[in-house]
């Protein structure tokens, strides 16, 4: 199992069209990711990361190429199995959190159980269970507006896993954290990925995030410009930070 | 690779009674842009109520009603009534492009909410279904309160004009009758002024639903 890719991408490729005006965001990205990896795609303000991370969580469609999903191709999935992938296999993350304001913490971790068809009670439990273990077992009865914003990254990593993806995608989920928040976030995802040995994509601008990352991805100008494994980065943060 | 096919099941799911849950609960956290959406409602049932209400009151008057009331109604032609028709048709016309309106503006500040929940497993007719019962439910509020507001200004400005006798000849019937016309009314227009806005929002692309900072 251990070399099985769970992410893989053939030469994606995706093109705006805003007028008479095309912008190619992707030039053709190759990359496979193996089962329970921590992986961060780094780069440059506009290079492609958001991009990139919906043509893997399946929000959208690449221009030309292939993703695959556990070796499933996206692009020949109906709509309800489309559903289904971004309901049970991937849980997403994103820098403003997105939690549904009119829903409490434990409403927006249970919203997912109930679309995969899991009874109210069970999922209250499991609810409470995954809100407890990201540290806010106190506070599931709150609203968004109520929570600060880590406490709010929180309850969306919770809800990110609410079904045991295989897939935990998150897009700058530190960025509108301070450090120390940031860091939490960080530490809490990583954990997940030890413990629970669901694969951590995250795309990111945060050197924090290089620490934990078994490999990195840098990204610049819709191409992936170079992969290192956590090993081989110290010697180039450097330089990096120096940027 | 042999052996990975079945991995992608089909089924999600949003039971009927969590839909109701979700929305009634979003009526009622926005419940100021909700009672502006649903004002429309009550003024244009609250007019349609109060014509009906006229007429069959004025019907009442003139089969059972004392003579000299019968002489004061058959001076009143048929034309008004004609007139009438046409208006609680115009009133009711813009209260479906009104509720459209509300609606419309409502999906586009929730584009971000639609999106989230397309990723968390959602399918289009989830938001589809979602919309529609808010709107539904506004629209049955709305259409109760404003045929109760209708119905009791009608009866009391009958009152003053023909005096006791619309209280001891009143048609309970009709009343009741076109009260849930009324009411059946509103709702089924809400609904139906619903359906192109939750349409439009949820066949979007989550990417670009989630793109959009409202
Ligand atoms: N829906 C869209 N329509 C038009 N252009 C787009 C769209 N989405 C992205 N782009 C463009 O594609 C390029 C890559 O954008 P993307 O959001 O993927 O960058 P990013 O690496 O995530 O940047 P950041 O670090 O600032 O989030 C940018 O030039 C952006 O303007
Ligand atoms: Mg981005």
């Amino acid at each position: 199992m251990a070399e099985e890719n769970v992410v893989r991408t053939r030469n994606v490729k995706k093109v705006f069209v805003m007028g008479n005006v095309a912008l190619e965001a992707l030039k053709g990205i190759n990359l496979e990711i193996r089962r329970g990896e921590y992986i961060s795609i780094m780069g440059p303000s506009g290079s492609g990361k958001s991009t990139l991370f919906n043509m893997i969580g399946g929000l959208d469609k690449p221009t030309e190429g292939k993703v695959y999903i556990d070796e499933v191709d996206v692009a020949q999935l109906d709509a309800y199995e489309l559903a289904w992938l971004r309901c049970r296999k991937i849980g997403y993350i994103f820098q403003t959190f997105n939690l549904i304001p009119v829903m409490t913490a434990l409403e927006n971790v249970t919203l997912p159980m109930t679309f995969a068809g899991m009874s109210t009670d069970e999922s209250i439990d499991k609810g409470i269970r995954l809100l407890t273990m990201v540290g806010l077992g106190d506070r599931f009865q709150h609203k968004p507006i109520e929570l600060s914003g880590g406490q709010q990254q929180r309850v969306a990593v919770a809800r990110a896993l609410a079904n045991d993806p295989a897939i935990v995608l998150a897009d700058e989920p530190t960025g509108n954290l301070d450090l120390k928040t940031g860091k939490e976030i960080i530490d809490l995802l990583r954990k997940m990925n030890k413990e629970q040995e669901v694969t951590i994509i995250s795309a990111t601008h945060d050197l924090k995030m290089l620490d934990v990352s078994d490999r990195v991805f840098w990204i610049r100008d819709g191409k992936v410009e170079r992969v290192e494994r956590r090993a081989d980065l110290d010697l180039n943060i450097g330089t990096v930070e120096g940027e | 690779m042999a052996g990975q096919e079945g991995k992608i099941g089909k089924q999600v799911v949003l039971p009927l009674s969590k839909a109701v849950e979700i929305s009634v609960k979003s009526i009622k956290t926005r419940l100021g842009r909700s009672m502006i959406t649903a004002s429309g409602i009550v003024l244009a049932i609250a007019f349609l109520m109060s014509i009906f209400v006229s007429s069959s009151i004025n019907k009442a008057l003139l089969e059972k009603g004392s003579a000299e009331i019968r002489i004061q109604l058959q001076d009143l032609g048929g034309e008004e009534q004609a007139k009438q028709m046409w208006l609680v048709v115009l009133s009711l016309l813009v209260c479906v492009v009104g509720i459209a309106n509300a609606m419309l503006m409502s999906v586009t500040e929730r584009y971000k909410e639609i999106g989230t929940m397309k990723c968390l497993g959602a399918l289009d007719r989830f938001v589809i279904k979602l919309f529609l019962l808010e709107s539904g439910f506004m629209g049955l509020i709305g259409s109760i309160a404003g045929a109760l507001l209708g119905g009791l200004l009608m009866t009391v400005v009958s009152g003053i004009n023909y005096g006791l006798e619309v209280i001891t000849k009143f048609p309970v019937v009709d009343f009741l009758y076109y009260f849930a016309i009324a009411v059946a009314l509103g709702t089924v227009l809400s609904v139906i002024g619903a359906v192109y806005p939750a349409y439009t929002a949820a066949r979007m692309v989550p990417a670009d639903a989630m793109r959009s900072e409202i």
